[in-house]
């Protein structure tokens, strides 16, 4: 019996997993190696993945800053009330529930170009629907509760009895947070942040919704496949994606290899951790079988 | 030392400035100290689990108190090398926390905490972790290393055996109230209360009213407040037939016997119905249930809500009764 469910299993992940992915390598190469090279080198193709690019690094150092401060605000604020506590994370949960598609949409509510807000923000020349900032913004929408995730549970049951330690040793709370605090939830913080890289480089629906996907402006590399793939630029649509794919491989490779280094920390999400890392891939990227 | 929930560890960490008092002050050599902050208190302090930095090595561990001190590095060096070769950690400067046994996290723990030269040493419960056999030994460390360094040292512990032979003087707290402070003779030997006497050491507890041989002044309390309690070690047994001072003795009967490895453990059972429990020293006679035996009681203690009294056996006193 036992045989048979591990028979369902692999193939489910044969036909959902691997099939698709070798239907992109054979998609992008069908023509040779020629196209795919022409794909890459196209003007829009070189913008997109830029734009990725530099969503990616902004979005991994605000999630650095934001998610370790939100974190021991969370575990630690004695400001919080208990009831408070829940609500909180709920609205952290939030962005795992909703669609990211609902995140880019209360961006565009929030900022958009009739609003208040926008038309503040772009009347001091910061626009932030349809540009650069929107785009951060709904990405950070949709990884920092991966961040805070992480060093949440680490954070609880380490405890403050180190600090308290250092304290009594005569060290301030500079001293304290740089020597003693950061260090001991660093793994987590690095673990958080390469799901943060993998979330941010697969994200699609935010980003679409947000960004209006205009082409060598606000185009990003998932949202270039999408419309690569609406026009029917086969080749180029598999190219990207299959950058795209090796990219998200690697990013697992490094999440495996971190965890091993993390010397077996117990968490609460432990099995969750590689779930996590696959869906974020596979939400951001668009299959080319949907249109 | 008290019972858990008593206020031992929040008495310590007020003295170390992790929590505020809501009323009263703190001095340290005679000046005010409340509003000193943990940093500047100059206190060590060894915590139950430890605390020590992960990511640290041992050595690093040890230092890091000098560090902040801004000691230069020639002296950080030697003083850490001298804590590692008192406390006996030879070989594990460059080791991590988890590579190390729970004794030896224990005393980079302790060597940490003294390596700035703190006026006052603070422990809570630092033995809490330890098994058994090695806390005994780890007691007498203890008692040297307090000595060798010389520092004021406050142990918080709920192990009573263990305040008895490392403390100097002892502090009995119970539900955020000093019951007795004095030195462990004198905490064992005039307990306050009935807590304290209860609380340390083990003792029948017996109600009032109730009469027995060699003890008169009993007759004088009959209120339900009042407590007799008699330690174990106050009650001498022997067969019927060699009573030590027959007018003095207690006739009764063994109704259980226990062997406790060292010793035997007895329950006897009076004539007027008061159970006593006691210990039997190995080398010396063994009793079975049934047999019937003769106890001498040497002292006990009354505890009233108005007075606490300590009473000798009468016929110890009045060693030659005139029998005429």
């Amino acid at each position: 019996m036992r045989k048979v469910f591990i028979s369902i299993t692999v193939l489910l992940f044969v036909l959902i997993l691997i099939l698709p992915f070798i239907s992109i390598v054979f998609g992008a190469f069908q023509n040779g190696v020629g196209p795919v090279i022409q794909a890459f080198k196209r003007p829009e193709a070189i913008h997109a993945l830029t734009v990725t690019f530099i969503i990616t690094v902004i979005v991994v150092i605000l999630n650095a800053v934001i998610g370790v401060i939100l974190s021991l605000e969370i575990v630690r604020g004695k400001w919080i009330p208990k009831w408070l506590h829940s609500f909180i994370n709920i609205m952290i949960d939030l962005p795992f529930s909703v669609s990211p598609v609902i995140g880019g949409l209360m961006i565009i509510l929030l900022f958009g170009p009739t609003t208040v807000l926008g038309m503040f923000f772009e009347n001091i020349g910061f626009k932030i629907v349809f540009a650069l900032p929107g785009m951060v913004m709904a990405t950070v929408f949709v990884t920092f509760p991966l961040m805070v995730r992480e060093i949440v549970p680490v954070l609880s049951e380490l405890g403050t009895s180190s600090e308290e330690a250092s304290a009594t040793l005569g060290a301030g709370p500079v001293r304290t947070f740089f020597q003693i605090t950061l260090p001991s939830i660093r793994w987590a913080v690095y673990y958080g942040l390469v799901l943060t890289i993998a979330r941010s480089v697969g994200e699609f629906g935010a980003v679409l919704v947000v960004s209006g996907n205009i082409i060598n402006q606000t185009q990003t590399a998932t949202t270039l496949v999408y419309q690569d793939s609406v026009n029917n630029n086969i080749v180029a649509a598999d190219s990207v994606a299959l950058l795209l794919g090796i990219l998200s491989i690697l990013v697992l490779l490094v999440l495996e290899w971190m965890k091993n280094r993390k010397e077996g920390r117990v968490y609460a999400y432990r099995g969750k951790k590689f779930r996590k890392a696959l869906w974020s891939i596979s939400s951001g990227q668009p299959s080319k079988f949907s249109n | 030392m008290g019972p858990s929930g008593g206020g031992k560890t929040s008495i310590l960490r007020m003295l170390a400035g992790l929590e505020k008092p809501d009323a009263g002050e703190i001095y340290f050599n005679g000046k005010l100290a409340n509003s000193l902050s943990v940093q500047e208190r100059g206190i060590g302090f060894v915590f139950q689990n430890y605390a020590l930095f992960k990511h640290m090595t041992v050595f690093d561990n040890i230092a890091y108190g000098l560090k902040v001190k801004k000691t230069r590095p020639a002296v950080i060096k030697e003083r850490v090398h001298n804590l590692i070769n008192i406390m006996g950690l030879e070989g594990t400067e460059n080791k991590f926390p988890d590579q190390l046994s729970g004794g030896q996290r224990q005393r980079v723990a302790f060597a940490r905490a003294l390596a700035p030269e703190p006026k006052l040493l603070l422990l809570d419960e630092p033995f809490a972790a330890i098994d058994a056999k090695i806390r005994k030994e780890l007691r007498v460390w203890l008692r040297s290393l307090i000595n060798e360094f010389g520092t004021t040292t406050i142990f918080v512990t709920h192990d009573q055996d263990e305040a008895i032979e490392v403390a100097d003087e002892i502090i009995i707290i119970q539900k955020g109230q000093v019951e007795q402070q004095g030195t462990p003779w004198e905490i064992y030997n005039q307990p306050a209360s009935a807590f304290v006497a209860s609380f340390i050491g083990e003792s029948n507890k017996l109600d009032a009213p109730l009469s027995l041989n060699g003890f008169p002044e009993l007759s004088e309390y009959k209120g339900p407040d009042v407590q007799v309690l008699i330690r174990p070690e106050w009650i001498e047994i022997h067969s019927e037939n060699a009573p030590v001072r027959p007018e003095a003795g207690q006739e009764g009967t063994v109704r259980h016997v226990h062997f406790r490895g060292d010793s035997w453990y007895l329950e006897i059972e009076l004539l007027n119905g008061i159970r006593l429990f006691t210990y039997q020293a190995i080398n010396q006679q063994v009793y079975q249930p049934g047999d019937k035996v003769n106890i001498f009681i040497h002292r006990l203690s009354v505890f009233t809500p108005k007075e606490t009294r300590i009473l000798e056996n009468r016929s110890k006193v009045d060693l030659m009764p005139i029998n005429l």
